[in-house]
């Protein structure tokens, strides 16, 4: 599914190299877990793969289904089947969640040459899937993440992905700002989608979101690199130990 | 050569091609004080503070610099509403075209018809309120208006009126100049939606006076669009009884040269004054807003909401000011002006101000230019909404603040979905 060789990135602003050689490989129907102190680079990551702007890749190669994932515009790359819940999600007012909602799905369908849907049959698609997540009317027809609070904005998020139906889902630090309520929810939201084609990369500082996502695979990231791959087991690792004795095995 | 000779001789040379009306007894004398008016201030020159940043020249030229009409498949703005249609055509009035000119709590005159009268009740608000409106700041085209217009609408409204009355400008023949003139009286308690649409002409004057009296309200939404070419200075002068609203939206699309004025006079306790705009340029387009605001009563509020995107080196200006008179405290004043530059080629030029001698008010104001949102942009793109789409939909999100200004949500939508159309176009 996604593949990553050896991939090198800088800011492009300034000379600071942020990723310094990352190996990964998530296959469909597996949940892979990226754990890591701060600025180890984890978020970088996730916005390299998903195409922002600001970064410039030095070394190494990212494909998604062995197509060049680094070649594409972000729209091409939503388009092929990657996807970003980002950690903070982003407030458009004056553009309703609806329409934004329709406008991403229709685009992503016609960049496939797929018929796009009508605005009753998303509606449709639309009030099923957001009942799930608890996500009334009234959060549909309001701007774009305007005035939604943190958990709302996660459970848009996850509507997005049920929606998008992606093939590779990043997920970063989706458990930020959340309570527990809120992330039983949103985890909820993400086993749904748990499926056999579907890869995902749950990119997390705790232990207590991989309780609720269980992953299949736990990666620990420092310093723009991984340092060391596991089971499940490792995050509880890092749950009860903390990063130094990791880091310090690795050194 | 002196700068008042100077500007005397070409005011005089610009008169000396057009003729004063003839008309009534009551209309013959507003026009002679507006003409008068017009000669002391003299027509506006590009040294003058007020048209620092919009060059009057093609606007004081003879004959206006022929503006083609653009054919377009587009369905008519406000098409399917219903409203009491007035049509004009260059400038003059279209019977046939219009719809009855009747309803209840409402009677419509045209302005050539009501000026052959010797008396009319028109004459305590024709060119009285742009008089008013002619200090501190001389609007030297208002004056222009008042003297030369031929046509335009005299509306009195007695009652709520349900039905908007739509005012329609078609630009059909190659006639440089349209002039119009309307008088809108709302009375204690009555209520009126006016909309405006289309071109007009290669040039157009347009001036528009509305008393509002006590807890009266009036609702505008005004859409300036299509020809390309044209260029438009307009002017609004109102005045606000006690409890009354006053509510002005206007989307600009298109337009070499559009100047809007719009001077209000807040006269009466607790009265309300919004005036927004939201315009879209596109390389060969210069907009600008001017906006005076005074506040002489107690306990008003006004807004000002403008809001620009401007692309390809395009030009948005934006003149506004709020007075605040001695005694008229409480009052709430709040003035915003912002541009959304697409490329590093347009400009915004924006002037605020406000000037104050009250003590117990709450006034701000803020101008703001800016680039797209990166971030915001990318997370549309990261949904796999196309960068040209996703910038549309984050124009629009940055013109929402001043469509939502206006009240009636099918207006509303009506507007939204001529600004998506034109950006749609855009995008080829």
């Amino acid at each position: 599914m996604l593949e990553i060789k050896g991939l090198k990135v800088k800011l492009e602003e300034e000379d600071k190299q942020i990723l310094k050689g990352v190996d990964l490989k998530v296959e469909a129907g597996k949940v892979h877990a990226i754990m890591g102190p701060n600025g180890s680079g984890k978020s970088t990551l996730s916005y390299v793969l998903s195409g922002k702007d600001g970064y410039e890749v030095t070394g190494g190669e990212a494909s998604l289904e062995g197509e060049d994932l680094l070649e594409m515009e972000p729209e091409e790359r939503a388009a092929a089947g990657m996807f970003l819940a980002f950690q903070y999600p982003v407030e458009i007012p004056g553009v309703g969640n609806m329409t934004f909602l329709r406008t991403a799905v229709n685009a992503q369908r016609k960049a496939r040459g797929e018929e796009e849907m009508s605005a009753a049959e998303f509606l449709k698609e639309v009030r099923a899937k957001a009942k799930s997540l608890k996500i009334d009317a009234d959060m549909l027809k309001r701007p774009v993440n305007v005035g939604f609070s943190g958990g709302e904005k996660k459970r848009n998020e996850i509507l997005q992905m049920a929606l998008l139906e992606p093939k590779m889902c990043i997920l970063d630090e989706t458990d930020s700002g959340l309570d527990v309520d809120a992330m039983k929810l949103v985890s909820e939201g993400v086993n749904a989608l748990r499926d056999a084609g579907r890869g995902f990369l749950v990119i997390t500082h705790y232990q207590r979101l991989l309780d609720h996502i269980k992953p299949d695979v736990v990666h620990i990231m420092a310093d723009g690199r991984i340092v060391k791959t596991g089971g499940p087991e490792l995050a509880l690792e890092v749950e009860q130990n903390g990063y130094a004795d990791i880091l310090a095995e690795v050194a | 050569m002196a700068v008042a000779q100077r500007k005397q001789e070409a005011t005089e040379a610009r008169l000396s091609a057009m003729a004063v009306p003839e008309g009534g007894a009551w209309i013959t004398e507003a026009r002679g004080a507006a003409l008068a008016r017009l000669r002391e201030m003299g027509l506006p020159e590009r040294r003058d503070e007020y048209w620092r940043f919009t060059r009057p020249d093609t606007l004081n030229q003879h004959e206006a610099p022929v503006a083609d009409t653009l054919d377009t498949q587009e369905a008519p703005l406000f098409d399917g509403f219903e409203r009491i249609k007035v049509v004009f055509v260059d400038g003059v009035f279209d019977a046939d075209l219009s719809d009855d000119l009747s309803g209840e709590g409402l009677s419509i005159e045209r302005l050539a018809e009501a000026a052959q009268s010797d008396i009319h009740w028109a004459r305590d608000v024709y060119g009285m309120l742009e008089a008013a409106g002619q200090d501190p700041v001389q609007r030297p085209f208002a004056a222009m208006n008042s003297a030369f217009a031929t046509d335009g609408v005299v509306i009195r409204v007695t009652g709520k009126v349900e039905r908007p009355v739509s005012l329609i400008y078609k630009h059909a023949s190659d006639v440089s100049d349209a002039i119009l003139h309307h008088v809108i009286r709302v009375e204690e308690g009555a209520e009126l939606t006016l909309l405006e649409n289309g071109p007009a002409a290669a040039r157009f004057n347009k001036l528009m006076e509305i008393d509002v009296a006590d807890t009266g309200a009036f609702h505008h939404v005004r859409a300036q669009g299509r020809d390309h070419e044209r260029r438009a200075v307009t002017h609004m002068f109102a005045r606000l009884g006690t409890e009354s609203v006053f509510k002005s939206f206007t989307t600009t699309v298109n337009g070499v040269l559009t100047r809007n004025e719009c001077v209000i006079e807040l006269t009466g306790d607790d009265a309300i004054a919004h005036v927004a705009g939201a315009a879209l340029g596109d390389g060969d387009f210069h907009h600008d807003d001017t906006v005076f605001i005074t506040h002489d009563a107690v306990n008003c509020e006004s807004r000002q909401v403008f809001k620009k995107v401007l692309r390809n080196g395009a030009t948005g200006v934006f003149q506004g000011k709020i007075l605040v008179k001695p005694g008229a405290q409480k009052t709430d004043g709040y003035q915003i002006s912002q541009s959304l530059l697409l490329d590093d080629d347009s400009q915004f030029l924006a002037k605020p101000e406000l000037e104050i001698y009250a003590d117990d008010v709450a006034c701000s104001h803020g101008s703001t230019s800016g680039a797209i949102d990166e971030d915001a942009l990318f997370y549309l793109r990261a949904r796999g909404i196309p960068k040209d789409i996703a910038t549309d939909l984050l124009t629009l999100s940055f013109l929402a603040e001043a469509v939502e200004e206006i009240e009636r949500e099918d207006l509303r939508d009506e507007i939204i979905g001529r600004l998506e159309g034109w950006l749609e176009r855009r995008r080829g």
